[in-house]
């Protein structure tokens, strides 16, 4: 059982849901990346998400997209990210997934990524841009390294290629909550309790939600059926400002902590 | 099919290869989307009611076939006692190649149910084609363009608007091609239940690069027939610019059985390769994954897309399709690169040799030709495809060449 795992069925085991912030590596810069990565994690994160800068993201929406882009800008190289994620994993932070398009694995060299992530003290990886048939040759790299490979559902994800896609998960299967990209929404996709129901009960390992959530209210309601939730866009968006920006992701951090916690057991999955 | 036309392997296999390159690589989102996308293309394959449909619309409609000349002016410019032909694309409606898939796409969308078309476009050709299909369809249009390439490639942003389509400005990254596809695909996952993706060329995610290949593939059968008609013989070399690779593919298609043809396609030299900007792939990318496929792309060594530049928006673009890249591997074509000037140059050849303005791109395969067409035996038959024509261009060749309307001269840059 990995650590990644243990983290979330901890988190159920005290009557919370995990909370897994996302952020953008290197966004608005350096410095300031780095210290909201520790805030979000003091503010009781149960695993952090970080984003690897990429040119083309296909599934982001605006805010990530402009993150990314401003990174490059200022010079966000794979290797500073790793190094980062090397200095924050060295004692006392939650375990990391590594958001990153399948190119920049592949062109790394799949089985030199795995180290390199490995070395850089992350549990696990995550191309959102690989759908679980070109999957077989990375997943051998990333066990070989002991690294969890996170898998996406998305809505429109069929009942026949479900058991393909979460019978072979590692870490938590991540359920991607709309149809669309990344991005702050207003409203909670109508269905999306019971969807994640449907993928809980065919998945070995816990599920998280993402895509589009924000506030507290609506982590609270997909708390009532997910083992976790990613928040990501809210983030960076509220990092991207130039009064105190740390506090800011901090309040929002916390509040979302707050709405996941104390949520009570929850329902044993019925297939 | 028969047997002297067949390809010379099935390709792409089930899973959408081509050898190493192809496949899919996209969101899970869309995998749904591209597996029905796949199944309802099979099923139409064998349609005959759908074909018949298609080639009505491509004869009554686009006004296919399109004609073969013979450029006998440019032939001798180039080396008396060789005969280059052009096959005239842009001839079509529209004024460019792109018209045949959009057709059979729009064709395709419309079968599905779907009553939305998106489609990306980098010199306009295929926004327009797109647009054109839509309003004659009665389908909704939508194309994302590059903010550079609006501003480079005008007319064509207009007559979008004309046919009722609307364009969305691209402003992120590289604000050419790359970024427009972004967009398009993006806009294609939040709207899957309403909207077809009319992706333009031979790249993107299994069905797209065969689904377009064979939409596109008219091109050389027609070439075949009509140069079997006025010559008795298959022709000794064909050449066609590449961007993506749909009118590349399209004419060599027919060809790639018959050994003793040399088919060779032509990339955006830019300001030279020496330079970094061009879009040059094969001269200077490596295998990587862009827009749901595996193939040659310009990229740094994090795997970052590189920027890419070409005075043509349609080969400004940095990948290529995955089919390419097979046959580039196998051997079976060869890839150079023409520069800016070159194919300025070759514009201006066609132009005065034989009073045809062609488009940037396509004058990059011209400009090939006029280069190394000089060492061609004599009695050598040169098939060219001049896959668009140069009206979206003239401003873009105005200004290259200090055009003052007011007094009707030229004053080149230094």
């Amino acid at each position: 059982m990995s650590l990644l795992t243990d983290a979330l069925r901890l988190a159920v085991a005290r009557g919370d849901r995990a909370f897994i912030p996302f952020l953008a590596a290197g966004f608005p810069d350096q410095e300031t990346s780095e210290r909201a990565l520790r805030a979000v994690a003091v503010a009781g994160a149960d695993a952090v998400e970080i984003g690897i800068p990429y040119s083309d993201s296909l599934a982001d929406g605006p805010v990530v997209q402009g993150a990314y882009h401003r990174a490059i800008e200022r010079g966000q190289t794979l290797s500073r990210t790793l190094e980062m994620v090397g200095r924050l994993t060295r004692d006392g932070f939650p375990p990391v997934i590594l958001m990153v398009a399948y190119n920049v694995i592949f062109r790394v060299g799949l089985s030199r990524f795995a180290a390199l992530a490995r070395a850089a003290g992350a549990s696990a990886v995550l191309p959102p841009d690989l759908p679980v048939e070109e999957w077989c040759a990375l997943a051998g790299a990333l066990a070989e390294h002991g690294l969890d490979g996170i898998r996406l559902v998305a809505p429109t994800t069929t009942q026949e290629r479900l058991p393909a896609i979460v019978g072979s998960a590692t870490g938590f299967v991540y359920y991607i909550s709309r149809k669309g990209v990344t991005g702050v929404q207003s409203e909670l996709p109508e269905g999306l309790e019971e969807a994640v129901r449907r993928v809980r009960a065919a998945s070995p390992v816990p599920v998280a939600v993402g895509f589009g959530i924000s506030s507290p209210e609506q982590a609270a309601a997909v708390g009532r059926a997910a083992d976790g939730l990613v928040v990501g866009s809210a983030l960076v968006k509220a990092l991207d400002s130039p009064a105190d920006p740390i506090g800011r992701v901090r309040a929002l951090a916390t509040g979302l902590r707050v709405a996941l916690t104390g949520l009570g057991p929850l329902p044993p999955s019925t297939p | 099919m028969n047997a002297s036309t067949a390809p010379e392997e099935l390709v792409p296999d089930s899973r959408g290869y081509f050898g190493r390159f192809g496949g899919r690589f996209v969101p899970e989102t869309l995998m749904t989307a591209v597996g029905e996308l796949t199944a309802a293309y099979e099923r139409l394959e064998r349609d005959s009611a759908f074909h018949a449909e298609f080639e009505r619309l491509l004869r009554d409609y686009v006004g296919r076939p399109t004609a073969l000349y013979l450029a006998s002016r440019l032939s001798a410019h180039v080396k008396p006692g060789i005969r280059i032909y052009l096959k005239r694309e842009d001839l079509c409606h529209t004024g460019a190649h792109k018209i045949n898939n959009a057709l059979g796409q729009g064709l395709l969308a419309r079968r599905l149910g779907k009553r939305r078309l998106v489609a990306e476009t980098g010199a306009g050709q295929h926004g327009v084609a797109t647009a054109t299909v839509a309003s004659m369809l009665g389908l909704e249009c939508r194309v994302y363009m590059g903010t550079e390439d609006m501003e480079r490639q005008a007319p064509n942003v207009f007559r979008m608007r004309l046919l009722g389509a609307e364009v969305v400005p691209v402003d992120t990254g590289s604000k050419t091609l790359k970024d427009a596809i972004n967009e398009a695909i993006r806009d294609w996952i939040t709207n899957l239940d309403t909207t077809h993706y009319l992706l333009g060329s031979v790249l993107g995610p299994h069905p797209y690069p065969r689904m377009v290949r064979d939409f596109q593939s008219v091109i050389g059968s027609e070439a075949r027939r009509q140069l079997m008609e006025a010559e008795g013989r298959l022709p000794d070399w064909i050449v066609a610019c590449v961007g993506g690779g749909s009118n590349s593919i399209g004419i060599f298609h027919s060809f790639l059985e018959s050994r003793s043809v040399k088919l060779t396609g032509v990339e955006a030299g830019g300001q030279g390769l020496a330079t970094g900007l061009h879009a040059a792939r094969f001269a200077g990318g490596s295998p990587g994954v862009l827009h749901g496929c595996m193939s040659y792309v310009l990229q740094d060594e994090d795997g970052q897309i590189r920027p890419t530049h070409s005075v043509s928006a349609g080969l400004d673009y940095p990948a290529v399709g995955p089919e390419h890249a097979y046959y580039q591997d196998r051997g079976r074509i060869d890839y150079v690169a023409a520069t800016d000037s070159q194919a300025l140059a070759a514009f201006d050849s066609l132009a005065r040799l034989e009073g045809i303005l062609p488009a940037l791109e396509s004058a990059h395969a011209v400009a090939h030709v006029v280069e190394a067409g000089k060492s061609l035996p004599e009695g050598s038959i040169v098939l060219v495809n001049l896959s668009g024509r140069g009206d979206k261009d003239l401003q873009t060749v105005a200004r290259e060449k200090g055009f003052t309307p007011a007094t009707g001269t030229f004053a080149p840059r230094p």
